[in-house]
């Protein structure tokens, strides 16, 4: 071929480092290219970082960014003063924590239950129907939530009627808002989840297992000090970046979610935003929310990558 | 993703414990498979079957009497046809679009020698982990003139930062000895961007395109923000419309001429919505072990 023998040579001419616009000139193509993503992220990402700001501001649309007149933290005041701020805080936390105690490990636990799976044929069925929650959309999940639990016509309720002889208000009773939420989360993503897992549990050497046979250890045994230890370190880094996004409850789910006999415990953050900037207009001050979300959120990040590497792992950047 | 059974440990099958646990776990495992895919048949055979086998049975997969009139509604709804034409609209466009500036930037990223790499590496990253927010990237869209047009549900995800990074490193791994032979031949940089690069990471457009695209029909986020007249609504805002909003606050919709739509209307859409999906399932199953794993993380 005659690449292969052309490169025998070395090709590249210029190794004296080519200073500033000598660099840009010759390599103008590839700048080229870089326009477009580039404008993509001033416009989309950094203009409204500098939007931000209007958090500081009054700002009015008929003014204009730079028209409206500075008013520091007064909105941030205004949020922590309000008593919706701590309904929003039990509301988020909540359901972070519920997330993280009961969808967090679902995975886990059904991967480690697929890798003790012996018929390779029954194990391939059950992971391409549980990853099939994961592409679809949250309007469907919440749909078809509304097929199986509303009241009167939906599938579970009838089935509760017959049995019971009365039906639960799944979706508008305030009780049931948190259950609903981390059962769909829990429907929706353990499939998808298991991936990771499983890709770390198949990389465990094999030949601890024959040996701990040897030595007589039982299933549980080998999971306790085989399996688990050597998929550790991905436990620990999914438990970061878990944490990390703390937070970040889906936005769609809750949202589709709400409605108006369950808002006192749905409404998070998120949604909050949405509601008082969007369809009320009040933007500095649902900027200043996002804001503060926003920091917290951060915060959270460089938190968890710390305590990451204080438990001698990598950490993630 | 195969993972070899214990091959070595037959003899500890065979123990009592062993085959009661062998047995719960396979039962099991068959439930969460059934959980995660009963859902889909039930909506799928109660499109297709009649108001009042709905309202008399429970859980069925097989209509007593088949029925086409869901479908048939539908499709003479222009309202849903209208949806539908827009959802694969923007799917397509969006996917094209996100192709095109993920690609393009990922390419010169990739370059070790290219002067400011760092400074855009660092402002991709910090972008990441900080955002505007929900408001300020509205007031920038609402400048931009770009409400209700179907560019503010393609345009404001036109590059993930994280696909982008994911491509940026597979660029890296491409071999140089091609690209430099390409370079002595003539070519200028865009020359073997297109001509080398390109069809050397033809899987990799495909996972990338495959994700996107779903990702796009599936967004409900940026129609609910950017779109207010419901004639330009996609798919996912029509049948929020349909399923949940028309059952628990009893609004009803224009559309539906102030009757609550039917429940085997509410079915039929769903599936409509789905359908995409599943059709593409089997090639997305085929993609995700390989290479996305890194991009899963993020969840």
């Amino acid at each position: 071929m005659e690449i292969t023998a052309k490169t025998g040579k070395p090709a590249v001419k210029t190794e004296k480092k080519p200073t500033g616009l000598e660099a840009v000139k010759r390599d103008k193509w590839l700048y080229l290219l870089l326009v477009p993503g580039v404008l993509y992220f001033l416009i989309f990402k950094y203009w409204p970082m500098w939007g931000v700001l209007i958090a500081f501001k009054d700002y009015s649309p008929y003014l204009g960014f730079w028209q409206s007149e500075w008013v520091g933290f007064e909105y941030f005041k205004d949020f922590f003063m309000n008593p919706d701020f701590f309904r929003l805080l039990r509301n988020t936390l909540m359901l972070a924590a519920l997330d993280l105690i009961f969808a967090f490990p679902a995975p886990l636990i059904v991967a480690l239950l697929l890798n003790e799976l012996r018929h390779a044929i029954y194990k391939r069925c059950i992971q391409t129907f549980i990853y099939v929650p994961h592409f679809v959309s949250w309007t469907i999940v919440v749909s078809i939530t509304f097929v199986f639990f509303t009241v009167d016509t939906g599938v579970m309720n009838k089935v509760l009627q017959s049995i019971t002889g009365r039906e639960i208000a799944f979706l508008s009773d305030p009780e049931w808002f948190r259950p609903m939420i981390v059962l769909q989360s829990i429907w929706k993503e353990t499939g998808w989840g298991t991936i990771l897992f499983l890709a770390a549990l198949a990389s465990v050497d094999q030949e601890q297992y024959e040996a701990a046979v040897m030595d007589g250890a039982g299933r549980l045994r080998r999971m306790w000090h085989i399996t688990l230890p050597a998929i550790r370190s991905t436990i620990v880094v999914l438990l970061i970046l878990r944490i990390g996004s703390f937070l970040n409850i889906g936005f769609e789910q809750i949202f589709l979610m709400t409605n108006s006999l369950n808002r006192s415990v749905a409404e998070i953050f998120d949604t909050y935003v949405y509601v008082v900037g969007i369809t009320q207009g009040a933007y500095s001050y649902s900027t200043a929310v996002g804001l503060f979300k926003s920091v917290v959120g951060i915060i959270l990040i460089f938190g968890a990558n710390y305590i990451a590497k204080k438990f001698d792992q990598d950490g993630l950047f | 993703m195969e993972v070899k059974g214990m091959s070595g440990a037959e003899t500890i099958h065979n123990t009592k414990a062993g085959r009661v646990f062998d047995w719960f776990n396979v039962i099991f495992l068959g439930c969460c498979g059934l959980i995660t895919v009963l859902p889909f048949l039930y909506i799928i055979a109660g499109s297709f079957a009649t108001e009042a086998e709905l309202a008399e049975r429970s859980f069925f997969i097989f209509p007593e009497t088949f029925s086409l009139d869901a479908y048939r509604y539908i499709f003479s709804t222009p309202t849903f046809i209208r949806s539908m034409g827009v959802s694969v609209l923007i799917t397509v466009v969006g996917t094209i679009v996100q192709l095109f500036f993920t690609f393009t930037m990922a390419y010169p990223l990739a370059k070790r020698h290219i002067k400011g790499r760092n400074l855009l590496l660092n402002l991709v990253i910090f972008a990441m982990l900080f955002s505007g927010g929900m408001i300020p990237t509205y007031i920038v869209v609402k400048s931009l003139g770009l409400l209700d047009s179907y560019w503010a549900l393609i345009l404001p995800m036109a590059i993930n930062p994280f696909n982008l990074i994911i491509i940026k490193n597979f660029f890296q791994q491409l071999p140089k000895e091609l690209e430099e032979s390409a370079k002595i031949d003539g070519c200028s940089e865009i020359g073997v961007f297109l001509r080398i690069a390109l069809p050397l990471s033809k899987p990799i457009i495909a996972t990338f395109a495959l994700f996107y695209s779903v990702g796009i029909w599936n967004d409900f986020f940026h129609a609910l923000l950017y779109i207010n007249d419901s004639a330009k609504w996609p798919l996912q805002m029509v049948l929020r419309q349909v399923t949940i909003l028309s059952d628990l606050t009893g609004t009803t919709n224009d559309m539906m001429e102030t009757v609550p739509p039917e429940q085997s209307i509410k079915l039929a859409v769903i599936v409509i919505a789905t359908l995409p999906i599943l059709a593409v399932y089997p090639f997305l199953q085929k993609h995700f072990a390989k290479g996305i794993l890194i991009g899963s993380v993020k969840g």
